[in-house]
């Protein structure tokens, strides 16, 4: 794959809600002091969850977003989150609404699922009999698409408008379909992003997978990815956004540029629905690199897939050790924040737009003891000064969809960032 | 319970569940649409609200027709005095 646009894709403004923090700020604070967001959840434990773990994101004020009862009325959780990261985003870009109106702007966010709604939905029809009952706002807060219907009514978008979904890669697709779509000259900017439910409705099912780490009696040290002792991913959720925008338009109207995306790779494994191939991943990363123009040795921090899985980890380290070699720092934000499944592809750029704000790498937290099945790569156990340039951010979902995205974080401008 | 009690309490309702001022409710000529700002999607959440309020059921037809506040008190006033 090879990028023959001749326009650029700068991130203007980012918005984030997540379990370490819900600004900027205080999540740069947790990635620097490898703050865990993961609590135990008693209620699923009473309700015969295999692993209560969860990342809890701290009650959001809506008013603070002036989301009123009307507003609130057709948000389902992830429509909730995302508005909110969004609202963020778009202040921080400046984005006036003559801008997202003028059928040039779009939104299209990462998300794979409303379930808590439509459970909620379900619950009151049986308890009443009629559908009468459920009211208006649940068919809007049931849906997949729940959070761009939201954005678009809301910020009155007027271009793009759809929500992607592809598992825990749908965040960093959606992230690459703003790039295509801004490179491709139908967009100058698009807000994207993902959001993921945090009820635990949404994460009932997927416990059944034995997939979740069961290690209950240190909530802060189950989400451990590439160590010897991990037993498996701890989900969590929240929103995050980030406003994409055609650079030559960023720089007209002087607006910040945060970084730009350099590089975006896609690829499905094609086999097993839910165990990971290298070979896959390894295609989409190398894809990235391509679109990017840059070498494998010129990227210079990673931030991994890593869920926490003993099957995923493995995969991932092999792969990231063939293609970069050993001396590449690699650390995986799902340590603190747990796995953000549909909106971690976009949240995860988002960590790496802090961190080089910040200066710093973030660390790997509850890496203790190096799995020789992970063996290869440079997991980095505590948070390091670091000047990143090009880093790289890859996402797997089931089905084998793969994704991978590159961000210059230096990139050359006039006059500068 | 008397017209005027039914009165007191949609008000109470629509300030407190719908957001609405209370100063805009004293008219009981008032709009729901044009002058409360009250769309179709708030219409569905009015009727069953006020019909698990007051204990009755509003036919969709008759739900149709309300237009304004003095409307509303009428339907309800209608089904629980008849």
């Amino acid at each position: 794959m090879q990028n023959n646009s001749k326009r650029q894709v700068a991130v203007t403004g980012i918005g984030i809600i997540s379990s370490i923090g819900i600004t900027p700020a205080e999540v740069t604070e947790s990635l620097r002091l490898g703050r865990s967001g993961i609590v135990l959840d008693e209620a699923r434990k009473s309700l015969g969850f295999r692993s209560a773990l969860t990342g809890k994101v701290k009650e959001l004020k809506p008013a603070d977003y002036g989301l009123d009862r009307k507003a609130l009325k057709t948000m389902g959780q992830p429509a909730l989150y995302g508005c909110c990261a969004a609202s963020d985003a778009i202040k921080d870009a400046a984005l006036t609404p003559e801008l997202r109106g003028s059928g040039r702007c779009g939104v299209v966010f990462g998300n794979d699922s409303c379930i808590s709604a439509a459970v909620e939905a379900v619950d009151t029809l049986r308890r009443e009999k009629e559908t009468h009952f459920i009211g208006s706002g649940s068919v809007f807060q049931g849906m997949n698409s729940t959070v761009t219907m939201n954005l678009g009514s809301r910020f009155g978008i007027r271009g793009a408008n759809w929500t992607l979904s592809a598992a825990c890669a749908s965040g960093a697709h959606a992230v690459g379909q703003g790039l295509m779509l801004i490179r491709s000259g139908l967009q100058d900017i698009v807000i994207a992003g993902g959001a993921q439910e945090t009820g635990l409705e949404s994460m009932a099912a997927f416990d059944a997978l034995n997939a979740f780490s069961v290690q209950e009696d240190a909530p802060q040290k189950a989400s451990r990815p590439f160590d010897k002792g991990r037993s498996g991913l701890v989900p969590s959720g929240g929103g995050a956004c980030l406003v994409l925008e055609d650079l030559a338009h960023a720089l007209r109207r002087g607006a910040r540029v945060h970084a730009v995306i350099s590089g975006y790779g896609f690829s499905s494994d094609g086999a097993h629905l839910s165990l990971p191939s290298s070979e896959g991943s390894e295609r989409a990363v190398r894809h990235a690199l391509a679109d990017a123009g840059l070498a494998p040795e010129m990227i210079n921090y990673i931030n991994a897939h890593a869920t926490s899985t003993p099957a995923g980890d493995a995969a991932e380290a092999k792969m990231i050790a063939r293609v970069f070699g050993t001396s590449v720092p690699v650390s995986s934000t799902k340590s603190m924040t747990g796995h953000e499944c549909w909106m971690a592809g976009a949240s995860e750029l988002v960590y790496c737009i802090l961190m080089a704000k910040g200066g710093f790498i973030a660390p790997n937290i509850n890496f203790e003891e190096a799995d020789p099945e992970c063996a290869g790569i440079n997991v980095v156990r505590e948070a390091r000064p670091a000047k990143l340039r090009h880093v790289l951010s890859d996402s797997f979902g089931f089905g084998g969809t793969n994704a991978a995205i590159i961000l210059d974080l230096e990139p050359d401008l006039p006059g500068g960032i | 319970m008397t017209r005027e009690e039914i009165v007191e309490e949609v008000n109470k309702i629509l300030a407190e569940q719908f957001e609405l001022n209370p100063a805009s409710l004293k008219e009981p000529g008032t709009k729901l649409h044009e002058e409360l700002g009250l769309d179709s999607l708030d219409a569905v959440d009015i009727v069953v609200t006020m019909e698990k309020k007051f204990g009755c059921r509003i036919q969709e037809a008759e739900a149709r027709e309300i237009r304004t506040l003095d409307q509303l008190y009428d339907c309800i006033n209608k089904l629980k005095n008849p």
